[in-house]
């Protein structure tokens, strides 16, 4: 691939910023960037980028040459989720903050600490970078070049934790602009069970850039609930690269919430490596203004006799643009395969687009594989219907909009985190 | 014409035959009854060769060959004929289409040219009249969108089609309102020769008031444990398949 | 007559009695490709000046490209220099009658019934049967002549018809368009040509039969076709060529022009060779077609079923310009043993109201891969437009690989955008209840597939239709048991 001279710059930057970490000597994190120079930064017309514009945006934005930014905040009540008695940890700029982070349940349900002592003393080598390499996308290089903070998550066997776990990434810019690396390490042991947020914030009005790298591991007969929610007032840009490995007879759930922010990239990975396995990919994608929301997913069926049903949706209002791009793999062996994606779209406005690409890609006979994408606008006749009855014009198309979008809620069960979502979608919508 | 000496057939290690002796002879009705898991749609399927059960022992000879030996389609060019119980969906070809290519397939394993397009479309029009059904109906899908009353009919058309030596109808009443079933019983006893043999498979005696059998066989977990007259269908309707059961477990 | 009634007759796949081939030449360029070889062709085809710069430019474009690499496709690498751009048959090098040819050979023509005579050409025996083509052509010619119809050779269309040519050749695809369209703009060697003007709706399908004789040559023909306001014409491209164990590259262009009102209807049953059972030889077709719907309420249709070839990089597409004009694509793509189809479409919506329709059916089989690669691009400007995709997708066997890749870009809010993909494989009790009634498994597959591809076959004339039924049962045999 040719990079073009800015491009090259860019490299070189961060790369200098690289030298002035503070692990800029571990042969670890020195490959990573090798493989992150070698892979370089996204053009135009790097098909998986070809719609997220991100590297003209950290050229623009950002000046590598600093780090480190300060925070003032003191009090994360505002970042909460009302009623919902949760676990918390906070990243503040991507590192962990002690003061903020509050655990409430017991260590035999859920064992929390530092990533990077997880590494030193080895309790963390049989899953750290096991399942998310470098070579996976070019900010997966770069986080774990430099990476500045992380946790390590454990849910002991047979386990239930009885409360969620939350965890709260607050960027703040208020002073200065903010460049954050985190990442994340998630073991849920065979047959336990455990209900993850991640939430995150941004405050202030100056850049902010932030990559993450999250691999979960679920192992068999274990249950996982994972919600992200991506409201972020701010200029947030951020890629995301999370995979998560199923073994056996492993459920999963998960919903992303992307409502804010100025460039969303996910990267959401699914490796279904054992049978009997179900898998629940939900999504909602609530644009407005410029913000571009880029979500990439993959379904990976490794192992025969599972199942997994995707459902992406978005709403694209303003100067927005949704992206929506999602692969189902059904490899060689993995027969009795029962894999569905559906990812459904309206425009708003005519400044507003949508690229969406959902591929398939099959490598065994005996499946039931399909897709269905759509774009389009609410329904004329059901609009008409409402009005028919009363309702206003504005007050029909919200009720709509609403409608349509709740249905990726679907698969939450938490009735307080379920209820607050309920409340920031309706919200949202009577706004459009 | 048939016979069957103790058959024995498995679907992965579940045992459901345990040892059937069955003789059918040309110009004859046999009716083979039995409580629901009894075994009666299992050996239709055996007889017609579908390859999810295993014969474990016994044989069949059909008009002088050994059945077992022959693949379906042999089965079906000898003169065997099953109507589905639950015929399946083919999108995009016609019945015109699927029977042309059957009777042509069959008249080739005979020895016979095929027929060409005007014989054809003529045999069509006089064996639709049998079982009175729509040429639109077989112009579609084959049984693509079919109520079970038209997919059912439709078993029957390709039957009168055919021109089996032996037709094996499995649970061809189920799900048929009353006309349906008059209209499918009249195309059955049209069709009945002293040259051919008819099995039916029911659960009821409802269809013999319409087909009258000249056997009646009662099968109870994989076996043939009372055969008789058409009387005995009428007096299992009476006294249920409990009677069965509680005499068999008294001897 | 109903359309089953039909199918009931029995037709035998006819010539193409409407026909007309491709005339290769007699004399050969020396291998490889340079400007001198660019300035052979054009000169030994006598062709104006404008022409020969035009080749050049393309030539000169294609030297600074590079060959694509996103299709789904591996092979190794090509080299350029090693064809013969321009080339006929040498004489007596092929066999001298049937007997010397390969009996598998034989037995496929014998299957989709064709006749002798074309067995002798397709088995690449120099037979004078070219002849009669052309004097099938020129009866029709005539025929359609007094129309206003023009329907010739490319290299005719050049020295007859060059107002017609200099205008819209390259108006739909560039000479730069693409990697395998620049290399086709530089050294095509001929095609077709077909003007149909206002308000003529041409009475017979006009059709031709492609084919590669010579060994290590490459093939690019050109195909043009411009429908004048309120015409209509349908047009039907058949291909085939001789086994050979050397891959042969073929990169044609074919453009269509439908002005107001007009619908030009392009059908292809493309059976190239496409290799033997270990996947040794075959044609490499990288073919770039595209359709302007220049004109309002003007209509696209490309049919395509494609059996042949051991790679297929293929895109009929439509550029809907003309509001309301309308873009449909229609094809069945089946590929066996070692064959790779990267195949689909592109439906890019300009004008107001446009609506396009694409129906992909693919069918792998054997250690195949298959791939539907399509674009749905709604433009700011398009406002009410409409697009429904099904790209459906049949595995046979568990060595192949079935994949969708479509691309849906909507750029305006009033347009409708649908998409359905599934994936399946044939029931063992679909094959079971055939079986039962006496049809044996292939049959029985072939009955199958055909009621799949069904939605297809029947935009397909007549005797196309039949042709292409037997070529997909012929693909499969032997992919099941």
């Amino acid at each position: 691939m040719t990079a073009t001279t800015s491009d090259i710059d860019l490299i070189e930057k961060i790369s200098g910023a690289f030298k002035k970490t503070a692990d800029a000597k571990d042969n670890h994190r020195r490959e990573a960037l090798a493989t992150f120079q070698k892979i370089g930064l996204p053009n135009s017309k790097t098909e998986e980028y070809r719609f997220a514009p991100i590297t003209r945006a950290l050229e623009k934005n950002f000046d590598f040459d600093k780090t480190g930014s300060s925070s003032d905040i003191n009090s994360i009540e505002k970042f909460l989720i009302p009623n919902l008695d949760a676990s918390v940890i906070v990243f503040l700029n991507g590192i962990y903050s002690k003061t903020l982070s509050k655990i409430v349940s017991p260590e035999s349900e859920l064992r929390i600490s530092n990533l990077k002592l997880s590494i030193e003393n080895g309790e963390s080598t049989p899953y750290f970078q096991k399942y998310l390499a470098n070579s996976a996308d070019v900010f997966s290089a770069l986080n774990s070049a430099f990476w500045q903070d992380g946790i390590f998550i454990q849910v002991p066997a047979n386990t239930k934790v009885e409360k969620p776990l939350m965890i709260l990434h607050i960027n703040d810019a208020e002073n200065s602009q903010s460049i954050g690396h985190t990442r994340l390490l998630v073991v849920l042991q065979e047959g336990s069970e455990l209900t993850l947020i991640e939430r995150s914030a941004s405050v202030g009005a100056n850049a902010i850039f932030h990559s993450f790298a999250e691999e979960i591991i679920v192992k068999e007969k274990a249950t996982l609930d994972y919600i992200k929610i991506q409201n972020d007032e701010g200029k947030l840009h951020q890629v995301a690269n999370s995979i998560i490995h199923q073994s056996n007879e492993s459920k999963l759930s998960t919903f992303t919430l992307t409502m804010n922010g100025s460039l969303i990239r996910n990267n959401f990975n699914i490796a279904i490596d054992g049978e009997k396995c179900e898998s629940h990919f939900y999504g909602l994608y609530l644009l407005n203004g410029n913000t571009i929301a880029d979500n990439h997913t993959v379904v990976d069926h490794i192992k025969p006799n599972s199942h997994s049903n995707e459902l992406y949706k978005g709403v694209m209002d303003g100067n927005s643009k949704g992206v929506f791009n999602g692969k189902i793999f059904v490899r060689p062996h993995a027969q009795k395969t029962n894999a569905f994606q559906s990812n459904r779209n309206i425009l708003l406005t005519d400044t507003s687009t949508i690229n969406t690409k959902p591929q398939l890609e099959i490598w065994a006979d005996d499946v039931k594989c399909s897709h269905g994408c759509t774009t389009g606008q609410l329904d004329e006749e059901a609009l008409f219907y409402l009005r028919s009855r009363g309702i206003s014009h504005e007050e029909a198309k919200a009720m709509l909009l609403y409608a349509f979008a709740a249905e990726t809620l679907e698969p939450i069960k938490n009735h307080e985190l379920k209820s607050y979502l309920d409340d920031l979608i309706s919200g949202r919508l009577n706004k459009f | 014409m048939l016979t069957v000496k103790n058959l024995r057939a498995k679907i992965g290690e579940k045992q459901i035959l345990n040892g059937i002796d069955l003789q059918v002879n040309a110009g004859e009705v046999h009716a083979i009854m039995g409580p629901n898991g009894s075994g009666k749609s299992t050996l239709a399927s055996v007889l017609a060769g579908r390859e999810d059960y295993e014969v474990t022992e016994g044989n069949v000879q059909f008009l002088g060959k050994d059945l077992l030996e022959l693949e379906p389609d042999k089965r079906a060019c000898e003169g065997i004929f099953l109507a589905f119980q639950y015929p399946v969906e083919i999108p995009g070809v016609s019945t015109v289409n699927f029977m042309k290519t059957a009777l042509n397939k069959i008249r080739e394993y005979r020895g016979m040219s095929p027929l060409d397009a005007v014989a054809f479309l003529q045999l069509m029009k006089e064996k639709m009249k049998l079982v009175e059904i729509d040429q639109s109906l077989l112009s579609r899908s084959l049984n693509e969108g079919f109520s079970g009353g038209e997919k059912k009919r439709n078993e029957i058309f390709q039957m009168a089609m055919l021109e089996p030596k032996l037709a094996i109808l499995d649970e061809t009443d189920s799900g048929l309102d009353i006309d349906a079933l008059r209209i499918v019983a009249n195309g059955v006893n049209k069709l009945r020769s002293k040259n051919n043999a008819t099995i039916l498979v029911t659960h009821y005696q409802r269809l013999l008031e319409y087909i009258v059998p000249d056997f009646v066989h009662v099968l109870y977990k994989g076996r043939i444990v009372k055969s008789g007259g058409k009387e005995l269908a009428l007096e299992l309707e009476a006294k249920g398949y409990d009677w069965i059961k509680n005499e068999l477990a008294i001897a | 007559m109903t359309k089953d009634n039909q199918v009931l007759e029995d037709i035998t796949s006819k010539e193409y009695e409407h026909g007309w081939a491709t005339d290769l030449e007699a004399d050969e360029s020396p291998k490889g490709l340079s400007e001198d070889t660019v300035r052979f062709i054009s000169s030994r085809k006598q062709e104006p000046e404008w022409l020969l710069e035009w080749r050049l430019k393309a030539y000169r474009n294609w030297l600074k490209m590079t060959e694509p690499k996103w299709p789904n496709v591996k092979y190794p690498k090509i080299n350029y220099q090693d064809i013969i751009y321009y080339s006929a048959p040498k004489k007596k090098t092929g066999p001298s009658s049937l007997d010397e040819v390969d009996p598998e050979l034989i037995k496929t023509f014998e299957k989709l019934g064709i006749s002798l005579t074309e067995q002798k050409r397709l088995s690449g025996i120099a037979v004078d049967a070219v002849i009669d083509s052309v004097s099938v052509a020129t009866t029709f010619k005539e025929k359609l002549g007094e129309l206003g119809i023009i329907f010739c050779s490319f290299s005719e269309a050049v020295r007859e018809h060059p107002e017609l040519i200099k205008k819209y050749l390259g108006s739909v695809v560039p000479m730069n368009d693409n990697y395998f369209a620049a290399l086709n703009s530089a050294v095509f060697s001929d095609g077709s040509f077909c003007y149909i003007p206002k308000g003529v709706r041409c009475p017979m399908e006009l059709s031709t039969y492609f084919r590669i004789n010579a060994a290590n040559t490459g093939q690019f023909e050109r195909t043009l076709i411009v429908a004048e306001e309120g015409s209509y014409v349908s047009y039907l491209e058949g291909c085939t060529a001789p086994m050979r164990d050397e891959n042969q590259l073929h990169a044609a262009v074919v453009e269509l022009y439908a002005m107001k009102d007009a619908e030009i209807k392009y059908s292809t049953v493309q059976n190239w060779y496409p290799g033997d059972k270990n996947g040794k030889g075959g044609i490499y077709n990288f073919v770039t077609k595209r359709g302007l719907c220049a004109g309002d309420h003007s209509k696209i249709s490309w049919t395509q079923v494609e059996t042949g070839s051991a790679i297929t990089w293929k895109y009929p597409s439509c550029v809907l310009k003309g509001d309301y004009s309308m873009g449909e694509f229609y094809s069945v793509a089946v590929t066996n043993n070692y064959q790779q189809a990267d195949t689909g479409t592109k439906m890019t919506h300009i004008g107001k109201n446009t609506r396009s329709r694409i129906v992909s059916k693919g069918i792998s089989a054997g250690k195949s891969q298959n791939s539907y690669r399509g674009q749905v691009h709604i433009m700011k400007r398009a406002t009410n437009s409409r697009n429904f995709s099904q790209c459906d997708s049949l595995l046979m066997g568990d060595q192949c690989g079935a994949h969708t890749f479509p691309y849906i870009d909507v750029e305006n809010n009033t347009a409708k955008v649908e998409h359905e993909a599934t994936t399946s494989k044939i029931g063992e009790d679909q094959i079971f209840y055939c079986l039962q009634r006496g049809i044996d498994e292939e049959a029985a597959v072939a009955l199958i597939v055909n009621g799949y591809a069904k939605e297809v076959l029947n935009q397909l004339p007549m005797e196309f239709a039949v042709e292409a039924q037997k070529l997909l049962a012929l693909t499969l045999e032997g992919s099941v048991g």
